[in-house]
Formats: structure tokens, sequence, C-alpha cells
């Protein structure tokens, strides 16, 4: 058996990832034109406040029921029409990122304990020798998420950049990867 | 597996292991564009709950019919070495990852992207475009065919290069091993002075970002070739669980 010393080492994604990843439907976690929907918008900035334009944000989160698409979850892997669960999209040259998707359900987390919705987020980037890790939580779910294990295990004012602001169609999510206001940013 | 009728509890798959030391540091001066670019605070320690053992599972509609072979996305053929890359995807236990989407990007034979950010002087090739996509068979085995992309200057440090390299990126099965990382070619004279390189802590760990020349594959009169396995992270010995059943 091998050991974990033997992973592969992470690498930045470099100033070029626009050529490779992105994908027309990137920011389609809920197929464009699919009931129900709402986009997720933000801006990426840097230590000196200034968009990054050349990041790339992914999504990941359970469906509105709370299940997973995936055999390792243990209720079994379960399909939502329309819905991958997956978003992908670059910034743009004001370093805003879109994600159109749904709202996930609560997510059980250890014993018998519910983790509030929310959703998994990588963030890479040019200057970026991994990519960090994030989470988006709701704002109107204020009992789920003073439950929630992952949430209330930071303190404020820190827990306040984890939550999604209402906007207009769907909730405004910056990430500041450095200074004042830097988004909490977890070991995975 | 089923949900416990009584606690509600969900029995979890176990985490993966974090093996961080492999990696290199958000924060590496040497990489000057690191510096407005890492958190400053400490990273909070996730748990590797089901949103992080799982993940998407991309399939064949994200693969187009040449997207595994770079030298025949366009009419004519690219200038250049032309080289097969291939390898195989494990995880830290040594099992395969099937059917996982590998994507990959890359300069062209003169060290040029086709980007509009890319104002390094050697011309794009007509007949390149550097773009790839495949995905693992039920082994974990994948194979590109491209050209063996150039170095390539940039303004980090006075006379800086990038060795020769692609760029790779990988979903395995779970939200915790996603992996963007570069493949390198052996005998690069380059890598001493390269902070991407350098940044990756320990020796053994920056080998395994070189691809071995692998003569016995090389395809007579076409191509040479490469063969470069990749590890994601593997599965943590402890399920959540069992602990918890035990307190």
């Amino acid at each position: 058996m091998s050991t974990a010393g033997e992973t592969t080492p992470s690498q930045t994604v470099g100033p070029y990832l626009h050529i490779g990843l992105p994908w027309p439907d990137g920011p389609f976690a809920l197929a464009e034109g699919a009931e129900g929907g709402f986009w997720i918008r933000g801006t990426l900035y840097d230590g000196a406040g200034e968009p990054v334009p050349d990041g790339l944000i992914e999504t990941w989160q359970a469906d509105p029921d709370g299940r997973f698409d995936h055999p390792d979850d243990p209720r079994g892997a379960k399909a939502w029409p329309g819905f991958r669960g997956f978003g992908r999209c670059e910034t743009d040259a004001t370093g805003e990122f879109r994600i159109r998707t749904l709202k996930p359900g609560p997510v059980p987390g250890l014993g018998g304990a519910m983790q509030a919705p929310h959703i998994d987020v990588s963030v890479f980037a040019r200057g970026m020798l991994d990519r960090t890790v994030t989470r988006i939580y709701f704002p109107e779910e204020t009992e789920a998420n003073a439950a929630d294990p992952v949430l209330s295990s930071i303190p404020e004012p820190e827990r306040a950049t984890l939550v999604a602001r209402p906007a207009e169609d769907g909730y405004r999510f910056d990430i500041r990867l450095q200074g004042e206001d830097e988004t909490v940013f977890f070991d995975i | 597996m089923s949900t416990d009728p009584d606690t509600g509890a969900v029995p979890l798959a176990a985490g993966y292991r974090r093996d961080h030391g492999v990696h290199p540091p958000l924060d590496y001066p040497g990489y000057r564009s690191t510096a407005l670019r890492h958190p400053k605070r400490p990273l909070h320690l996730l748990p590797h709950l089901l949103t992080e053992v799982t993940g998407p599972l991309l399939g064949e509609d994200r693969i187009g019919e040449t997207d595994n072979d770079l030298t025949r996305q366009h009419d004519g053929e690219p200038q250049g070495q032309r080289i097969i890359v291939h390898g195989q995807v494990r995880d830290g236990d040594g099992r395969p990852v099937p059917n996982t989407l590998i994507e990959i990007w890359q300069a062209n034979a003169g060290g040029r992207y086709r980007h509009t950010g890319d104002n390094w002087p050697c011309p794009l090739d007509p007949n390149f475009t550097g773009v790839g996509r495949t995905l693992t068979d039920d082994q974990g085995r994948y194979r590109f065919v491209t050209i063996r992309p150039g170095a390539y200057p940039w303004r980090n440090h006075d006379n800086a290069w990038r060795p020769a390299h692609i760029h790779f990126s990988l979903f395995g099965r779970a939200f915790t091993q996603r992996l963007v990382t570069q493949m390198y070619f052996p005998g690069d004279p380059l890598f001493f002075q390269d902070p991407m390189w350098n940044s990756i802590p320990d020796e053994k760990a920056r080998e395994r970002l070189v691809a071995r020349f692998d003569y016995a594959n090389t395809a007579p009169e076409w191509a040479l070739a490469f063969e470069w396995d990749i590890v994601l992270r593997g599965r943590e010995s402890t399920v959540f669980e069992s602990e918890v059943d035990d307190d």
C-alpha cells in the first residue's frame, strides 16, 4: 500500500487557464432554462482590493433534497432533473463570476446532526500554488446556520464572510483572498 | 446503507488523507504573484462530510472526438515534436481512478499560448490550439497525443523562464481529490530557477511531476512517448461514524 506522501503535488493554474478550463455551460450547475434557479454572483478580490481577472471558481453542492448524485452518498445516488450540482466560471475583466443553481437542502453531518444548506467552493488563479476552499451559506437560514457544525466553529466577524447576501436575481458572494475582510478558507 | 430511523444519522464514508506537506505553500515569495493572492489568516479545519467525499462525476458528454489528440484539431499538422503522453491515475492507496475527466492545456512548440494575454513574440501555430480532454478508462489509464511544448520567458524575476510543461486538471471522485497541476519533461535544465518547481517543499514530491521518457511506447516514425502517473489523495482509514458510535 502506498502512503499519503505519494500524492501528486498541486501547481498553479497560471495566467492562461482560460484556454483550457472554461466551458460554455460551466456556470450552469442548473441547466439553462430549467425552473427554480437563481444566480450566485460575486467578485474575486486580491489583497490590494483589486479584482482578480484571471481566476476560476468552482462549486459543488447537494440538490434541494440535500442529496448527491454520487455512489458515496450512503442514501444512494439520486439525480435531480437538469441539475449537475457542479458549477465552473472563470472571472471576467472585472473579477466577477456567476453560477446558476438551486438552493441545496440540509445535508447530514456527524451523528444525527444536520448541516445548514451550503455550497463548497474552490478558488483557482495565477499566483495561487494550490486552490483555496471556502463555503457559501444562505442569509435566510438563521437557525440552521447557528446550528451548523462548521459555520458555528468560526468566530465572528470572520463567520460573516461565509454568508451570501440577497441580490435581485439570487445572491451575492464576494471572495477576498487577503486583507481586512479576508474570506474564511478551509483546510481541506 | 440507509438512514438510521432512530437518530436520522447516515453512515459516512471515510474522509481523505490530508497531505498538505506535499503541496506548495500558498505564500511563496519566490513566485511574486502569490504576494497579494494568499490568505493571511490560518485555514479552518473542514471535516470531510458528505459534500467533501462526493464530487462531480463528469462523463463522455464533456469529450469531443479529437479532444485527446491535439494534433488533429485543425486541417493541417501542427509544428513541433509529436508526443504521446499517457499514464494511470490512482489514489494514494494504489487504487485506479476510473472514468475521471482529465483536462490539459499547454503552449505550442515555440512556447506561445493561444491566449490574448500572451505577448511572447513567438508565432502562434494555426494548426494548434493546445487544449485537450479525456476520460480515464476502467483501469484509470489515459492517453493524449500532442506536441512537445516549448519553454517561455515570463516576468517573475531576472531572465525567468518556465520549463516546458503541460497543465493538467483532474476531478477524481470527491471534492477533496480535485487537483490542478503541471507535468514536466525529464532533464529540463530550467528547473533550478523555476519558482513553481521550487515551491514544492519535498524534492521527491517535485520529481513526481516529471514524466518518464517511454521509448517502449514510442510510435515508430510517428511520435515519441512519455509516461506520467498521477496520484490523487487516498482515504483515511477511519470512518467518522464508527468513531461517533464508540463514544
